[in-house]
């Protein structure tokens, strides 16, 4: 179930796909009596004017089957059709991609058809036919590739990507261990300032990333903004999720600082930082409290305890975390697309497989997209299991 | 009376940190229950703060009674008040004076206190560098709660407050989440009760349960053989299967919605929640693989082969020893899966296209528009939160221990 669409990917990504070739190809025809019926004898021609609707693919054995008005004398047919009674079934073969073509039935005027005219529209021609299915013809291309990487924004989408992924997985890391530490004292009311702290990595992605963006929005109607407004630290409000960046200036240099990929990592820091707190916790829980006093006797201070006793025993299970959360963090999807869309410098790999795919709807270059994120985890995952392998499981 | 040493010196600026920490959090506070502008004095906190601490850790622990302390927050107050100009909220003491009152007394309480708690046992003398370590230590873990706990909190503070409120009052005054019980039940929840008549939420809540629920059922039927196999069997391959299965944790979503996508479309499986049934499970059993693995792996093998002494056969040693043992585990498992279930967006964001089969976050993702008013996307919000939330808390030891039980080994 997952090595099949992954198998699948690779395969579209070779492919040139959009959208819209997902819907099947279709043949298209427009039903018409060419000519005036008079008078008795009268001769006209019923049109059927026929078309691929797919500009990319074939269809293949294609059979049209339409009912001609009762009281019409039939004058002549198309030669690929046969008439059987009122019947006419026509074996048209196959139709290359776009292609359109006409089919003519001759007819005549009965006296029995002028008094009761009948248009030939009443009844839909009805096909029949094999559509070619665009994902599995033999159709290949290496357009989707080429068009990834000569993006003008590819490397700025990667390096947003890994500063994204950094920052955010060492900053929940961090955090957690900060929260594991104040869980880990006893004090009234811990359970219920446990249960809060894990709230955000529990609740929908959707709520709370919704719940951000309304309480930082910059409009009337931002809390924050109001409040900073309130307490005098800005003048005006700050978009943000919507500002690239601000320079900044410092010892005369100048940095520019993205605003939007920041607060979209603080984000991230702020929805993940309770599972790494859960796993340090526990971790911190079972350890022997032996050691410790030991510690405690010969004069350690809290400090030197946290460094040298607490610390090298967290770090396994830290590592194992740091692996782990980098590479869902990589991964993440939705709470950069909830958060600002991909907008203002946060367009990370994975947004911008949804982008090539969806937005721009071209289903072959986000495959190819989705592929070049795929090798850069197969590429982590091969360092982190050879520079850790102790510390798995 | 000890000569007032470090600890002394250090608890006059945590005194007046903490002054100018409470300052600001109690007038937000105020600020947000009444709706008026107040303004946070952080310097004239500051320098209250100072006082009060001055006054308690002048003394030895032994003698910070109660009283002391009420007289340290009397004079915190009186210092606010005279620095301040008599606005120790930075409004006149006449507007709202009760609700004033009552703020500043929290305030002064909450300074005292957690300066108390800071210099507990030790000052106002001398002391070594272990217990100048255990004095910041406090005052830095005191701060970091206060702080985890205000970011933590404030956006689902301003999530249920918004749902609340209407439109204009939020446009017009972002800041007062004031609630007028005045107003009734009927006025004050509106848009839960829009968000069930009108935009269908009772439909979105069904499917939702609906799907998570499967997706559990599916998962742990597929999950619970498969772990004992990797943990207890032995067969060829089994050493690449039990890794393939932490790689397949890693790959990532985005990278399957597209095959996945194309390939339901021409299913016909796309709009509907059978397509869903297929993708979660996919997504929760290398999750509910790795975890139970781990925890049949701690189950003592001796106690399955003691039941295989006695002749039980294997199906109904998994039945009557492990499974029972690994009771805790399975239902942090299901815990996990349902939550994962309830709150995936992505798959159920493109795949879902008929109102009628919407989950929760797919019906919420709907509201995201500017036609909708923002207090009926909090409601929404704040319905899919409530029971995913209600459920983990309620199951929250559970959980702990079996989510870490997988992984974590002394």
């Amino acid at each position: 179930m997952v090595l099949f669409p992954l198998f699948a990917n690779v395969w579209i990504s070779f492919k040139p796909v959009t959208l819209g070739d997902l819907r099947a190809p279709s043949i298209l025809a427009n039903e018409r009596l060419m000519g005036d019926l008079e008078v008795v004898g009268d001769e006209a021609e019923i049109r059927y004017r026929l078309r691929n609707s797919s500009r990319k693919s074939g269809i293949d054995d294609v059979v049209m089957a339409d009912v001609l008005p009762r009281d019409l004398e039939i004058v002549s047919v198309d030669a690929r059709c046969t008439l059987a009674d009122r019947t006419i079934r026509c074996d048209l073969g196959d139709y290359a991609p776009g292609q359109r073509e006409d089919v003519l039935v001759g007819v005549a005027a009965t006296s029995a058809f002028l008094d009761a005219p009948e248009d030939v529209k009443d009844t839909d021609p009805v096909f029949d036919y094999v559509p070619e299915n665009i994902l599995t013809n033999d159709d290949f291309t290496l357009e989707n590739f080429r068009r990834v990487f000569n993006a003008s924004d590819f490397w700025t989408v990667l390096w947003a990507s890994m500063y994204y992924t950094v920052a955010g997985t060492v900053g929940a890391l961090v955090m957690g261990l900060f929260a594991a530490q104040l869980m880990n004292m006893a004090f009234p009311g811990r359970s219920v300032l446990r249960g809060l702290f894990l709230s955000p990595y529990v609740a929908p992605v959707i709520a709370v990333a919704l719940a951000w963006v309304l309480l930082l929005d910059p409009g009337p109607g931002g809390t924050l903004n109001a409040l900073l407004v309130q307490l005098g630290v800005t003048d005006g409000p700050i978009n943000f999720l919507g500002q690239r960046a601000v320079d900044i200036r410092f010892f005369g240099l100048t940095f520019e600082f993205p605003v939007a990929l920041t607060v979209v990592i603080i984000f991230e820091i702020w929805r993940y930082f309770p599972l790494a707190m859960l796993f340090i916790l526990a971790r911190m829980q079972s350890m022997s409290t032996d050691i410790y006093e030991a510690a405690e006797i010969d004069g350690a201070t809290p400090l030197q305890q946290f460094r040298f006793i607490s610390l090298p025993q967290l770090m396994g299970i830290m590592a194992v975390l740091f692996l782990l959360r980098f590479i869902w963090t990589f991964n993440k999807f939705d709470d950069i697309f909830l958060l600002t869309g991909g907008a203002a410098g946060t367009r990370t790999l994975t947004v911008n497989v949804y982008e090539q795919a969806f937005a721009v709807s071209n289903l072959g270059a986000g495959a190819a997209v989705a592929v070049v994120v795929f090798l850069v985890l197969l590429c982590f995952s091969v360092i982190f299991f050879k520079f850790s392998p102790e510390d798995e499981a | 009376m000890t000569r007032p040493g470090n600890i002394f010196f250090l608890c006059l600026g945590f005194g007046a940190l903490w002054g100018a920490i409470w300052t600001i959090i109690v007038t937000l506070l105020a600020l947000f229950v009444s709706g008026i502008a107040f303004q946070p004095q952080v310097t004239s906190g500051a320098l209250a703060g100072l006082v009060a601490a001055i006054l308690l850790v002048w003394h030895r622990p032994a003698r910070r009674t109660p009283a002391l302390r009420m007289l340290s927050g009397l004079a915190f107050v009186l210092v606010l008040a005279a620095v301040s100009g008599a606005e120790p909220l930075g409004q006149p003491l006449g507007r709202y004076a009760f609700g004033q009152l009552l703020f500043v007394v929290i305030l002064a309480a909450a300074v005292v206190q957690s300066l108390h708690i800071t210099a507990r046992d030790l000052g106002p003398g001398r002391e070594k560098r272990y217990n100048v370590e255990v004095l910041c230590l406090r005052f830095l873990k005191g701060g970091g709660l206060v702080a985890f706990t205000i970011a933590v909190a404030l956006p689902f503070f301003v999530m249920v407050m918004m749902s609340l409120k209407n439109q204009q009052l939020l446009l017009s005054n972002p800041l007062d989440f004031s609630i007028d019980f005045g107003l009734g039940a009927g006025t004050l929840l509106r848009s839960y009760i829009e968000l069930f008549s009108e935009y269908r939420f009772g439909t979105y809540l069904l499917n939702s349960t609906l799907v998570s629920i499967a997706t559990v059922a599916i998962t742990l039927f597929f999950a619970v053989p498969g772990a004992y196999a990797v943990a207890r069997l032995r067969f060829p391959g089994q050493k690449f299967l039990s890794r393939s299965i932490l790689l397949i944790y890693m790959v990532p979503m985005i990278v399957l919605v597209i095959p996945l996508y194309a390939i339901f479309s021409q299913l016909g499986l796309r709009n509907t929640l059978w397509g869903l049934l297929f993708v979660y499970p996919a997504t929760t059993i290398p999750v509910a693989l790795y975890m139970l693995q781990g925890y049949f792996r701690g189950i003592p093998a001796e106690l399955e082969e003691a039941g295989l002494m006695d002749g039980l056969g294997r199906f109904d040693v998994i039945r009557k020893i492990t499974l029972p043992l690994a009771l805790p585990a399975l239902a942090s498992v299901a815990l996990y899966v349902f939550m994962i279930a309830w709150n995936e967006f992505l798959f159920a964001f493109m795949f879902l296209d008929n109102v009628d089969l919407y989950t929760l976050s797919r019906g919420i993702a709907e509201l995201n528009s500017s036609e909708v008013p923002r207090q009926h996307l909090m409601a929404g919000a704040v319905i899919a939160t409530v029971p995913v939330l209600a459920l983990f808390l309620w199951f929250e030891r559970f959980l702990v221990a079996g989510l870490t039980a997988g992984s974590v080994k002394g």
